[in-house]
């Protein structure tokens, strides 16, 4: 059967992608903070997930005020990178796993959980740059990728208690499909940052460590945090990290830590990495 | 009854919730426009012409052309949003995040590498700086 096997966590920050693309990442500004994945990508090349559950969110690219669902999956076959304004990011196209892509929804729709089911999205640096980060520059990506799309940018997006709800219900569905899947469930987006108005580029460090100590040991807890808390602390940006509550809610209550990074700054925001496996 | 907005005593921050996402509505479209090649063009050739185009407000085409963040906040634009313009004009987040701030591009990069600016005094609206 398909079981989920590892959870990983890391904020997704454009600049991050670009610095990647256009071949900065040994330069003064960048290195220490690509440092933090050496130790990730030689994990990765262990593990070699089949398929990888990706929450991210969506920067008005493929969603606009026409139209915002709260949580959408990508069922369709390929997603490609989209254009944010400077043209598509250098990367492969995303292959998604249709078949488990079906399974999750039907099954997680029953569980309560309203999932919106998206064929056709291009993917932009939420989803990308994770991948980038993980996997460095091949060409093609090494696994199938499931895109689970959360709001974070219209308010209100889902309370951390139901993105960690959510990661349970994901886990009951991977479990009960009958494929033999090496899944992992990734949670993106974070950590502090603010990149609106004059308190733009607000950085927490406390919180921010705070937050990656509980959400490994203290996810319950964690999990109650109401949306005013992370937008005070944390920037109104950095509402993003009730999606790593997702990746958190489909691992076991306890699991093993394999890494942890965090680095300040990237471009605006504060960077923060975990690798959790289940036992 | 009104809706609890517990958030509107943070200091420097619009948050865009439904309200403010109804008053933005047609800026953020004109920004998702922006998203296609050929629509950077046409708006680079002639940004009034451009703007003409979309059913919003005076002050908030304005504020486009005025490049004022902040202004375009007030008036229901969201940054991710908001970002096709400062993409188009071929500048950075980082840049966008300074004008709003009233800082340098380079005061605000130092801010930033010297780890950020502190909650510190930046939780409440009225707060007594350095306090908490």
């Amino acid at each position: 059967m398909a079981r989920i096997t590892a959870g990983v966590t890391t904020s997704h920050v454009p600049a991050i992608g670009a610095a990647i693309d256009l071949g900065k990442t040994q330069q003064e500004y960048w290195a220490p903070l690509f440092k933090g994945y050496e130790y990730s990508k030689r994990w990765i090349g262990e593990q070699k997930p089949d398929v990888i559950l990706l929450v991210y969110n969506d920067h008005a690219s493929a969603f606009s005020m026409e139209l915002m669902p709260t949580f959408a999956i990508g069922t369709g076959e390929k997603f490609q990178p989209a254009d944010e304004g400077w043209g598509p990011r250098p990367v492969p196209e995303v292959v998604g796993h249709p078949e488990l892509a079906a399974h999750i929804a039907q099954s997680v729709i029953q569980q309560d959980f309203d999932l919106t089911l998206v064929n056709r999205m291009d993917v932009d640096h939420g989803l990308t740059v994770p991948l980038s980060l993980m996997f460095g520059q091949p060409g093609a990506w090494p696994c199938k990728v499931i895109p689970i799309a959360v709001n974070v940018v219209l308010y209100p997006p889902p309370s951390g208690r139901r993105c960690y709800e959510l990661g349970k219900a994901l886990r009951r569905a991977v479990d009960s499909f009958d494929g033999d899947l090496n899944v992992q469930v990734w949670g993106t987006g974070g950590m502090s940052h603010q990149l609106q108005g004059p308190r733009a580029g607000l950085i927490n460090r406390e919180f921010d460590n705070d937050f990656l100590e509980r959400l490994v040991n203290d996810p319950e807890g964690l999990s109650q945090m109401p949306h005013v808390e992370y937008m005070r602390e944390a920037g109104s940006e950095g509402i993003e990290l009730v999606m790593w509550l997702v990746m958190r809610g489909a691992l076991d209550d306890k699991v093993t830590e394999k890494h942890r990074f965090y680095h300040v700054p990237a471009s605006n925001t504060a960077v923060g990495h975990l690798i959790l496996e289940n036992s | 009854m009104s809706l609890d907005k517990p958030y509107a005593d943070i200091p420097g921050t619009t948050v865009f919730d439904a309200d403010m996402a109804r008053v933005g509505y047609h800026l953020n479209q004109f920004c998702m426009s922006l998203m296609k090649a050929d629509n950077r063009e046409r708006f680079k050739a002639d940004e009034r012409a451009y703007l003409d185009e979309w059913s919003m407000t005076e002050a908030q085409k304005q504020a486009v052309l005025d490049r004022d963040y902040n202004r375009m906040i007030d008036l229901g634009g969201n940054i991710y949003f908001l970002a096709k313009i400062f993409s188009t004009d071929g500048l950075s987040f980082q840049h966008a995040a300074a004008t709003m701030t009233g800082m340098s591009q380079e005061e605000y990069a130092q801010m930033m590498l010297s780890g950020g600016r502190s909650p510190e005094g930046n939780r409440y609206l009225n707060e007594t700086s350095g306090g908490d």
